[in-house]
C-alpha cells in the first residue's frame, strides 16, 4: 500500500484537519499587527490598483488589522464563537465542534470527487463557514443535522449526473440548504437562490489556484455588493498591453487590398517567455504574433549590391494547420552594412530610476545590459546618461565611449527612488541629444523603464504626439522594457513606433545580449524608413485571406502612397516576416458563401495569386520608393518559412484563435523542432522549449 | 480584461507597504499553509502553533521575497524553515498545551474513524528523518519534484532520492506492522 504515494496522499488528505477558525482569525490578526508595526508609521494602507476598490471584506480586514489590542482579539474571537453556537441545533451538545455540520458535507464530497480535488475542499469549506456565521438567522431555522440526509442523496445524484467540478458541487450544497430553508420553493426559485449563494461564495472560490478562470465568470452571473472584494476587483492587473482582436478574415471580392506597416519589435516574445517561465500562460493581449515571428533571425536571401536596401522574398505553401488553405510568406531581408564604416553614434541613455525599478530584474539588470553594450561601441561614439524619477537629471554629460571608467561609474551611481516623470526625462534627453548631434552622425535615445509613466503625461496619445514631433529632428527613440508587474506595454509600443525605434523587452541577461550586442547594429542603424506593405489579392484565385498578426500595425489603403504617414523602420541586417493565410477559390475551407445577387464570376485575368507592393524611404529622405513583385502559386517551404509558420501557429494557440482546428502545441513543436536550422544562438531551441512549457500549462488549466 | 490579481503582484504590493494586499494574500493562502504545516508536524496543535509562528514572522520575511520565485514556493520555504526552527526550540522546552489546543485534541480524538489511520500516519511520518519528512510533505501537497527542490533549495535528484527513501522506510514499517 505504501509503495503507492497516491494512497498515502489520499490518506493524508483525509487526515488533514481544517484550520481552527478562531486560531485562523487570531493568527491573521497577529500577522497584520506585525505587518502594520513593521511599516514604522500608523499611516493607513494606501489603496493601490493592485488591491482595487474596497469592499465589505476589505473593511473587515482593515478592522481586524487596526483592532489589535487584547480586548479586540477577545471580542472577535467571541463573536466568531457565538456565530457557531447559533448555527448548531438547539440542545445539541455544546462542546461539539462548531463546524461539524460542514464536516458531514465535506466527507460526502470526498466520497464523490476525484482525489486531486479533495485538498481544495478544505480550503473552500472554512471560508464558507464565514458566510454562514454572518447570516445566522437563515441557518438557525433549519437544523443542519436534519438536512444532511437530503443533501447526501440529492447532491450525489446531481453531481454524478452532471459531473460538475468541486466548486460547483459546493455551491449546489448551498443551494440545497437555501432551498430547504424556504420550503415549498419551486425549482426556479431555488435556482435564483443558487445564483445568490454562488455569488457570495465567489470571493473564496477565487482562492482556488486550480481554477482561477472559473471564478470571474461566477461573479458575472449576479454581482452582489458583497462580492465587491479586493480579490475579485474587476481590473486588478497593473500591466497594460497594446493589442486588439485578431485580424479578421477578409473576403477578396469585397476587400482585395491589405495594407500594413512592418514591425521589428520583439517585446511580445520576451513577455511571452517571461510569463511561461513563471509558470503561467501569457495574457492573450500580450501576444502579438508578428513580434514573436520577427524575434528570430532568419536566413533569407540578402539584397545584391546596388539594389534596394532590403530584398523581398515571397513563398506560397500549404498551411500546416489546414490542408485546404495556403500560407503566403513574405520575407524582407535588410542589408548588413559594413560595421567598420558606420557613422559615429550618439547615444543618450534615458533611465527610469523610480522606486519601482528597485528590483533585481530591473535596475541591476539594466546596468549589466548597458555594460555589455558599452563594449560594442567605438571610441568616437558618444554616450550621455539622463535619469528620471520625480525630476529629471543629467547623470553623465556627453562622454566619448573610450572613457569607459567614467561611464561605468555614472551607471553604477544610479539608484532607484521616487515617482516617475516620463515626459520630463524625455524632454531633457532630447535636449541632450540635440547638443550632441553633428552632421553625418546617428543620434538615438534609449529609454529604459519598467513602463511606469505615472507623473506628467500618462496618456499614450499625448506622449506619442510629443515624440512624433521630435523624431523630425532626426533623433530616434528606442524603448527597452524591464521587469514585470506594472509594465505598460501600450505606452512602450506607442513611444517606439512614433520615435522610429524598436521596443524590446529585456527579461534576462541573455536577452540583453541578443538585443544590445548581437543585433545592436540593426537596433541602432536604420537602413530604410517608413516601410509599408500592400498586398492586392486576385479574386479569381483567392476567395478569402487573413493576415496573421500585425493587428496594431494596420494602415488604410490610401495611406500606402501617402508619404506623410509614419510606418516601421527596418534596421541593418533585420529580417521582417509577414504571413497571410489564403483560401483558394473553390477550396472546401472557404468560410463565407458566395453572394446570390452579386456577379458570380470574376474574369480569369491572371493566374497570379496577388501582387505585392512595398514602399520605403532611404534614411533621411522624405520621398518614398516603390518595390513590386507578383505573388505566384505553389512553392515548397524552406526551413526558414516553416519555422516562421510554426511560430505563427504557436502565437495563435496562445491567443486562442479559432482558425487552427485540431492543430495543437504538439504539431507546433514538431514543425518548429524540425526547422531549427543552424540556430547559432539557440533562440529557436528555446522557442521549442517554450512551446513545450505552454503545452503543459495549457493542459494544467 | 478581467483577471485575478496574481499572488506575485499582491506580494509585491504588500512588500511595498500595502496592508490590504498583505491581508488578501494571507487570507488566500492561510488554509493551504495550515494544511502544509500539518503535514510537516503531524499534529493539529503543533500545526496551529507553527502557522502562528509563520504568521508572526511573515511581515518581516516579506522583504526577502523579491519576486524571484512563485509566492507559494517562497511561502513553503518560509514554512519549512520555521518548522526547522521549531524543532530546534522544542528540544529546549516542554510544550504546554492549553486552551484551544486541548479542545482540539479532544475533538480530534473524537473522530474515531480517521484516528487510527492518522495515528499510524503520524507515527510513520515522525519516524522519518526531518529531511525526508519535509520532502514528503511537499510532494504530498501536489508539488512536483522540481518544485519541491526549489522550495528546499536542493537539486531535484536529491528530492527524488529522498522520496524513494521515504517510500522504502514507510513500506518497511508497514510490513513490520503487518507481521506483528
Amino acid at each position: 500500500m505504501t509503495d503507492d504515494l497516491n494512497d498515502l496522499k489520499a490518506m493524508m488528505d483525509a487526515a488533514t484537519p481544517r484550520p481552527d477558525l478562531a486560531r485562523r482569525a487570531e493568527n491573521i490578526a497577529l500577522a497584520q499587527k506585525n505587518f502594520a508595526d513593521l511599516q514604522g508609521s500608523a499611516q493607513a494602507a494606501r489603496p493601490t490598483a493592485v488591491t482595487g476598490p474596497k469592499g465589505l471584506w476589505t473593511g473587515v480586514k482593515t478592522m481586524l488589522s487596526t483592532i489589535t489590542t487584547k480586548g479586540g482579539l477577545t471580542a472577535t474571537t467571541a463573536l466568531v464563537a457565538c456565530g457557531f453556537l447559533i448555527m448548531t441545533p438547539q440542545g445539541q451538545d455544546l462542546l461539539r465542534p462548531p463546524s461539524s455540520p460542514q464536516i458531514t458535507v465535506t466527507e460526502f464530497n470526498r466520497a464523490i470527487v476525484p482525489p486531486e480535488a479533495v485538498s481544495g475542499s478544505a480550503t473552500v469549506a472554512a471560508p464558507r463557514e464565514d458566510t454562514f456565521a454572518s447570516q445566522p438567522q437563515d441557518i438557525a431555522t433549519a437544523p443542519a443535522v436534519d438536512l444532511t440526509p437530503n443533501l447526501n442523496t440529492a447532491d450525489r445524484s446531481r453531481v454524478t449526473a452532471k459531473s460538475l467540478p468541486q466548486v460547483t458541487a459546493d455551491a449546489d450544497i448551498l443551494q440545497q440548504q437555501a432551498a430547504e430553508i424556504a420550503e415549498g420553493m419551486t425549482q426556479g426559485q431555488a435556482m435564483a437562490a443558487t445564483t445568490m449563494q454562488t455569488s457570495r461564495v465567489a470571493p473564496t472560490l477565487n482562492d482556488e489556484q486550480a481554477m482561477p478562470r472559473l471564478a470571474p465568470e461566477r461573479v458575472v452571473v449576479a454581482p452582489p455588493p458583497q462580492a465587491d472584494d479586493a480579490m475579485v476587483s474587476p481590473a486588478p492587473s497593473t500591466e497594460s498591453f497594446a493589442n486588439i482582436a485578431a485580424s479578421p478574415l477578409k473576403i477578396t471580392a469585397e476587400e482585395p487590398v491589405s495594407t500594413f506597416s512592418i514591425d521589428v519589435d520583439t517585446a511580445s516574445y520576451a513577455l511571452v517567455r517571461s510569463s511561461l517561465s513563471r509558470g503561467e500562460l501569457p495574457p492573450r493581449e500580450a501576444v502579438r504574433i508578428e513580434e514573436m515571428i520577427n524575434y528570430f533571425p532568419y536566413d533569407y536571401p540578402t539584397p545584391d549590391a546596388g539594389e534596394a536596401p532590403f530584398r523581398p522574398t515571397v513563398t506560397t505553401f500549404q498551411t500546416p494547420w489546414n490542408a485546404n488553405t495556403q500560407l503566403v510568406h513574405i520575407a524582407l531581408q535588410g542589408r548588413s552594412p559594413e560595421m567598420t564604416a558606420r557613422p559615429p553614434l550618439n547615444l543618450v541613455f534615458l533611465i527610469d530610476t523610480s522606486g519601482s525599478m528597485d528590483d533585481p530584474a530591473k535596475l541591476p539588470l539594466l546596468k549589466q545590459s548597458f555594460r555589455l553594450m558599452l563594449d560594442q561601441l567605438r571610441p568616437q561614439d558618444q554616450v550621455a546618461i539622463v535619469e528620471y524619477a520625480g525630476s529629471a537629471g543629467q547623470v553623465l554629460a556627453p562622454t566619448n565611449a573610450s572613457e569607459r571608467t567614467t561611464i561605468l561609474q555614472a551607471l553604477q551611481s544610479l539608484g532607484a527612488g521616487g515617482a516617475t516623470n516620463g515626459q520630463g526625462g524625455l524632454e531633457q534627453a532630447y535636449a541632450v541629444a540635440d547638443t550632441m548631434a553633428e552632421a553625418g552622425e546617428v543620434s538615438r535615445i534609449i529609454l529604459a523603464t519598467d513602463g511606469d509613466f505615472n507623473v506628467g503625461i500618462d496618456n499614450p496619445d499625448a506622449l506619442k504626439d510629443f515624440i512624433a514631433d521630435r523624431r523630425e529632428t532626426g533623433t530616434y527613440l528606442s524603448v527597452l522594457g524591464f521587469g514585470r508587474g506594472n509594465l505598460d506595454d501600450a505606452t512602450m509600443q506607442a513611444l517606439a513606433q512614433n520615435g522610429n525605434g524598436t521596443a524590446a523587452y529585456i527579461d534576462t541577461l541573455s536577452e540583453a545580449q541578443k538585443v544590445l550586442v548581437d543585433q545592436l547594429s540593426g537596433a541602432l542603424f536604420p537602413i530604410a524608413g517608413d516601410v509599408k506593405v500592400q498586398v492586392e489579392f486576385n479574386p479569381a484565385q483567392i476567395a478569402e485571406y487573413r493576415l496573421i498578426g500585425y493587428e496594431t500595425r494596420g494602415l488604410r489603403r490610401e495611406e500606402f502612397n501617402n508619404d506623410a504617414v509614419d510606418a516601421g523602420e527596418l534596421g541593418a541586417g533585420h529580417a521582417v516576416t509577414a504571413i497571410y493565410e489564403v483560401t483558394p477559390v473553390g477550396s472546401p475551407a472557404q468560410l463565407s458563401d458566395p453572394l446570390r445577387y452579386a456577379p458570380s464570376t470574376v474574369a480569369e485575368t491572371s493566374d497570379e495569386l496577388g501582387f505585392l507592393k512595398l514602399r520605403y524611404k532611404a534614411p533621411g529622405e522624405d520621398v518614398s520608393q516603390l518595390l513590386k513583385t507578383p505573388i505566384t502559386g505553389n512553392g515548397a517551404p524552406g526551413t526558414e518559412a516553416n519555422f516562421a509558420a510554426a511560430i505563427a501557429g504557436f502565437g495563435q494557440l496562445l491567443r486562442g484563435d479559432d482558425h487552427l482546428g485540431d492543430w495543437g502545441y504538439a504539431d507546433a513543436i514538431t514543425l518548429a523542432a524540425a526547422n531549427r536550422g543552424e540556430d547559432t544562438f539557440g533562440y529557436r531551441t528555446e522557442a521549442v522549449q517554450l512551446m513545450r512549457l505552454a503545452e503543459s500549462l495549457s493542459r494544467a488549466e | 480584461m478581467r483577471m485575478m490579481t496574481s499572488d506575485e503582484d499582491l506580494a509585491d504590493a504588500a512588500a511595498a507597504g500595502d496592508g490590504a494586499a498583505f491581508a488578501s494574500l494571507l487570507d488566500r493562502h492561510y488554509d493551504r499553509l495550515f494544511a502544509f504545516c500539518f503535514r510537516l508536524t503531524g499534529s493539529r496543535t503543533e500545526a496551529e502553533d507553527l502557522t502562528q509562528d509563520i504568521c508572526a514572522a511573515l511581515p518581516a520575511k516579506l522583504a526577502s521575497y523579491g519576486r524571484r520565485a512563485k509566492v507559494t514556493t517562497w511561502l513553503y520555504r518560509v514554512a519549512v524553515n520555521a518548522a526547522h526552527d521549531r524543532r530546534r526550540k522544542r528540544a529546549t522546552y516542554a510544550k504546554a498545551t492549553t486552551g484551544w489546543g486541548d479542545w482540539e485534541v479532544n475533538r480530534t480524538a473524537a473522530m474515531a474513524d480517521t484516528t487510527d489511520k492518522l495515528d499510524w500516519l503520524t507515527a510513520a511520518m515522525n519516524a522519518l528523518s526531518d529531511d525526508l519528512r519535509d520532502t514528503l510533505a511537499l510532494v504530498l501537497d501536489d508539488m512536483t519534484h522540481a518544485q519541491a527542490a526549489e522550495v528546499l533549495q536542493v537539486p531535484e535528484g536529491t528530492v527524488s532520492w529522498r522520496i524513494s527513501e521515504a517510500k522504502k522506510a514507510l513500506r518497511a514499517m508497514k510490513e513490520q506492522e503487518d507481521i506483528v
